[in-house]
């Protein structure tokens, strides 16, 4: 009942790969993620995509189809024409994991570093009250899916990697907005910190993330201009600009956007080199190499188990009071010696090679 | 000779929560706050769980769109949804603390919808006395998981400040996933899975986890659910020793979508219904009035015509039987289609567009327009929609006690909150129910994880034997080639499923089932999967396979046992509730490698909570034993109030 269709679909992992074809049925009424999962269980097993709810709501499956970032599951087959070759790769912004997937890492760590919801100190849970109208502005934001589509496209760091540690990107953009307009949010740095640590003023309002949002979230009318505009009243007010010259640095007030130029203040990774706008390239090899790294989530070597110390930080020597005959082990007690090796995190470089 | 060629990664954590999604998230954020070192075990990204599909909202009784609402009335409508079957105390307690829970949420920056006060807005919803859901439009499932997930990035903030590392105390591992759990006698000690990126191996020694896995709706061909719910926990906990309740109990939607196919299963909300949206079959039959039971017959119309005034004139005239309760419903379309009046696609027609202009579809139902619209291309002002019956919702789940979130069983130190806990919905989860349960539940099982972290006087061991069994069983499928391809195990076990243990059951077939996931058992023991471990979706579904056999066992065994019609299970040999077996829980355990079937009383409630009833009502529900039970008590009761008048 189904026709065959062309496909080439990107496959590899970060050493490299290229577009595979492949012939496939599609039967009416499909998106493409159905065509991947066809694939997947017929050809190609392990082809690796992201997918959860296939209904638009989790922004998992999202790809470039046809050199368009897209969601899969949202790609009907019939907006294509039949004897049209579909052409699906990884978003580019991101690291290659393998296939369909990327690393999207990036989007997360820049989450952790924006400054999170500070509830108002003088109300109780269940005291809130806001006006629908309100909180409708947040809303729009909040309807945000983080299918990072808009992450993807944004030309400051689709093809620039070394942006990737000043710029936080739309979703993130959006994200301060949120809690700019959040009626009752307790900070007032908002603004301030979109500019001076997310990068705000590399946008240049190409609009490209609010065309391919899935949620037809206003990203650039709504969020980043709003806050631009206001960002620059400050920044332009001859009044702060004045408070500015005479508080001697390092006295500046935390919301002056020359913060980041003061010794005491929190470093602003936005002044702090290998920053370059969509025109230019980077020279700053060291800030580009701390770029390229990025944050890695599971790698971590786990710490070992610290000892038991009392409340000046020091191992209970007392033998008196303790109940063994000496200090305790710095290791913590749970370790015994020799660690059996199956407890080593440690892999010899060769180890493999000696054990076939 | 794995333990050497296998690299494992290793963490020692105190407690190890298993799931990101409401249920996992909450219950990490409290286990965190009592200072525990928590990781957080998440199967896809961070933020991505199941719980972003609930629309609905969130229940609980804070009254404030109707100030009559409050814990008992919400009590008395979850115990009456769950035709008296629920654990009781559970359904207290859920009662009794979702308005803080949904409080809690606002400190956590979530924004709800308000009323005109500035207080947080309350929907009806089928079988909620007053408004009672607190929602965001149709997308609160996503507010309450962006919340947690925020709430746990201001938790990792505050660490950063402290320790100098946002992972100092609660880790979230993404796309990660658990196979094993280790015991240490009857000891947690760890959980053993490997990441989806590389296909790595994990360890987490820990001495307390907390299952937050959600359903196992992956068993069914048309589901609502994701490809996450492969009923991990829930295998997982049987495995370790726990037990599961009520796995006969399944709540299938009447009205999923069904064509595309592309989007079968997705939910079409029951306001379409509740809006003048009918039924019908491919003759263009309007056949839910042959489907009106005895029971309801006198609330329901008799004809169109009176069907049709309803919507404008509730007071004189009957509900349309298209609202009858969703077991109802969805066994009407079932009838039809399995009698040969269903579309192609195996649904039957949802029609509003004849019913409503254009204008008032797009304003009444815009969420709906828009999801046919782009999903379906189809337009509901149009043209009908094809709908029929789809996996939602398992009521069954890990056996717990109810205030600590405790599993029962053999297993110490191990926990359970959502959907893979059995007991809070009895046999049919009301809608809204599901969001709050999270929250609640959630709360409990990660501080009561903690708390046993603290009472514990030794850490439980992990054995390196069981670690190098755990390699093995998760390596085998991609060393052998002689096996079948995983994804047409999963559609075989589907077919089984739904054809066999789905909406409405028979002896025969359920006998049929079993022999057939027997058989299943045999060909999944033997599944192989080609390509590496890096990021292989495959082997991914190689592995799930087994926990999706085992659970499924588990639901074709009870509804084998239940000879009954009760909620989410349906015996066409035996139609009607049976009081006696209103007082049977059916706890599944495994011995060895099979399910063992038991049955258990269920707990009797307190006296001043079975007081909150009506005896007219008790009456449908009880045994004549427990009826002369009540009878005495309020007769005490009204002696004792007697007492102190004089």
């Amino acid at each position: 009942m189904g026709t065959k269709r062309q496909f080439r679909i990107w496959r590899g992992d970060a050493d490299g790969g290229d577009l595979q074809d492949y012939t496939v049925e599609v039967n009416e009424g499909e998106v493409v993620l159905d065509v991947i999962h066809r694939l997947q269980a017929t050809d190609a097993p392990d082809l690796a995509c992201r997918w959860n709810c296939k209904a638009g709501k989790c922004g998992s499956c999202s790809m470039e189809i046809n050199g368009m970032p897209k969601l899969g599951c949202m790609t009907r087959m019939s907006t294509f024409e039949e004897d049209e070759t579909i052409t699906v790769t990884p978003l580019r912004t991101f690291p290659v994991i393998r296939d369909l997937v990327t690393d999207v890492s990036f989007n997360y760590e820049k989450a952790r570093e924006t400054p999170a919801f500070a509830p108002p100190s003088d109300l109780a849970p269940g005291e809130y009250r806001m006006q629908q109208v309100d909180v409708e502005r947040s809303q729009e934001f909040r309807k945000c899916i983080e299918c990072f589509l808009c992450q993807n496209v944004c030309h400051v760091i689709r093809d620039h990697d070394e942006n990737k540690q000043a710029f936080s990107g739309p979703r993130y953009f959006i994200r301060a907005a949120e809690l700019d307009m959040h009626p009752l949010d307790a900070r007032t740095d908002r603004k301030d910190y979109a500019q001076t640590e997310q990068g705000l003023g590399f946008c240049n309002i190409t609009k490209c993330c609010t065309e391919v949002c899935p949620e037809h979230i206003k990203i650039t009318d709504n969020g980043i201009i709003p806050m631009k505009e206001r960002v620059v009243d400050r920044r332009y007010d001859p009044l702060v600009w004045l408070g500015s010259k005479i508080f001697r640095r390092g006295q500046v007030p935390q919301t002056s956007v020359t913060s980041g130029h003061s010794p005491g203040a929190v470093r602003s990774s936005a002044a702090s080199g290998g920053v370059h706008s969509h025109a230019g390239g980077s020279h700053d090899a060291q800030a580009e190499t701390q770029a390229q790294q990025g944050v890695n989530w599971h790698r971590e070597v786990p710490h070992p188990t610290a000892p038991a110390v009392d409340a000046s930080g020091k191992l209970p020597l007392t033998e008196l009071t303790f109940d063994r005959a000496a200090a305790p082990s710095p290791f913590g007690d749970d370790v015994t010696f020799p660690l059996p090796p199956e407890h080593l995190n440690f892999a010899h470089p060769e180890q493999d090679e000696r054990d076939h | 000779m794995t333990t050497t060629t296998t690299r494992i990664e290793r963490h020692h954590y105190d407690v190890v929560v298993i799931g990101a999604g409401g249920a996992g998230l909450r219950a990490a954020i409290e286990a965190r706050l009592a200072g525990k070192k928590t990781a957080i075990i998440s199967k896809s990204l961070f933020g991505k769980a199941h719980t972003v599909m609930a629309e609905g909202g969130a229940a609980a009784a804070m009254g404030n769109v109707n100030s009559r609402d409050n814990w008992q009335v919400h009590f008395r409508d979850t115990m009456r949804g769950g035709k008296f079957l629920n654990n009781f105390r559970m359904a207290e307690l859920h009662a009794k603390e979702a308005p803080q829970r949904i409080w809690e949420l606002e400190t956590y920056g979530a924004l709800f919808d308000r009323t005109k006060d500035g207080k947080i807005s309350q929907r009806n919803f089928g079988g909620h006395e007053y408004p009672r859901l607190a929602h965001v439009g149709d997308r609160t499932g996503l507010e309450l998981i962006r919340t947690l997930q925020q709430k746990i990035v201001s938790l990792q903030q505050e660490d950063k400040r402290e320790h100098g590392s946002y992972d100092a105390r609660i880790k979230v591992f993404s796309e990660t996933t658990i196979t094993e759990l280790l015991l240490d006698g009857d000891r947690i000690a760890g959980a053993f899975g490997y990441y989806r990126e590389s296909g790595e191996f994990v360890l987490f020694e820990a001495p307390a986890v907390v299952l937050a896995t959600g359903g196992v709706g992956r068993s069914y061909k048309v589901t609502s659910n994701s490809w996450e719910y492969t009923g991990d926990g829930h295998a997982l906990a049987l495995r370790a020793g726990a037990t599961l309740i009520n796995m006969e109990f399944l709540q299938f939607h009447p009205t999923g979508m069904v064509w595309p196919p592309s989007v079968k299963g997705i939910l079409v909300t029951e306001s379409v219904r509740g809006d003048g949206g009918i039924l019908k079959n491919t003759e263009g039959k309007r056949f839910m009035f042959d489907y009106v039971p005895d029971v309801f017959r006198k609330q329901y119309a008799e004809t169109p015509e009176e069907a049709d005034r309803w919507y404008t004139d509730p007071d004189n005239n009957r509900r349309p039987p298209e609202l009858l309760p969703r077991d109802e419903v969805a066994r009407a379309i079932n009838s039809e289609v399995k009698a040969g009046r269903g579309t192609p696609a195996g649904g039957v027609y949802l029609d509003i567009a004849s019913r409503l202009p254009a204008e008032e579809i797009r304003r009444r139902l815009p969420s709906m327009h828009h999801q046919f619209k782009g999903l379906a291309d189809v337009d509901i002002t149009k043209e009908p929609m094809e709908v029929g019956p789809t996996c939602h919702y398992v009521m069954g789940g890990v056996e717990v006690d109810p205030d600590s979130g405790a599993a029962y069983g053999s297993v110490r130190g191990l926990f359970a909150a959502g959907e893979v806990s059995g007991g809070m919905h009895g046999s049919n989860r009301l809608g809204g129910n599901s969001l709050s349960d999270l929250l609640v539940f959630g709360k409990r099982a990660g501080g009561h994880a903690a708390t046993y972290v603290d009472q514990l006087a030794g850490r439980p061991r992990v054995a390196v034997a069981a670690v190098e069994t755990a390699v093995e069983t998760a390596l085998a499928p991609l060393q052998r080639d002689t096996g079948e391809n995983p994804y047409t195990l999963q559609q075989d076990l589907q077919a089984v499923m739904g054809d066999l243990v789905g909406i409405i059951r028979r002896e025969a077939e359920l006998e049929d089932a079993l022999v057939r996931l027997a058989e299943l058992r045999e060909r999944v023991a033997k599944v192989s999967a080609s390509g590496g471990r890096r990021y292989n979706p495959g082997w991914h579904l190689a592995l799930d396979l087994r926990n999706m056999l085992v659970v499924s066992e588990c639901t074709a065994k009870a509804a084998l046992e239940r000879r009954e019609s009760r909620g989410g299970h349906t015996r066409e040999d035996f139609p009607t509730m049976d009081p006696q077996w209103r007082r049977v829980n059916l706890v599944c355990s495994l011995v060895g490698d099979t399910v063992r079937l038991e049955r258990k009383p269920l707990p009797k409630m307190r006296p001043e909570l079975i007081g909150l009833f009506d005896r007219a009502e008790l009456a449908k529900y009880l045994t004549d034993e427990e009826l002369t039970e009540f009878d005495a008590l309020v007769a005490a009761d009204a002696a004792a109030a007697e007492k102190e008048n004089d």
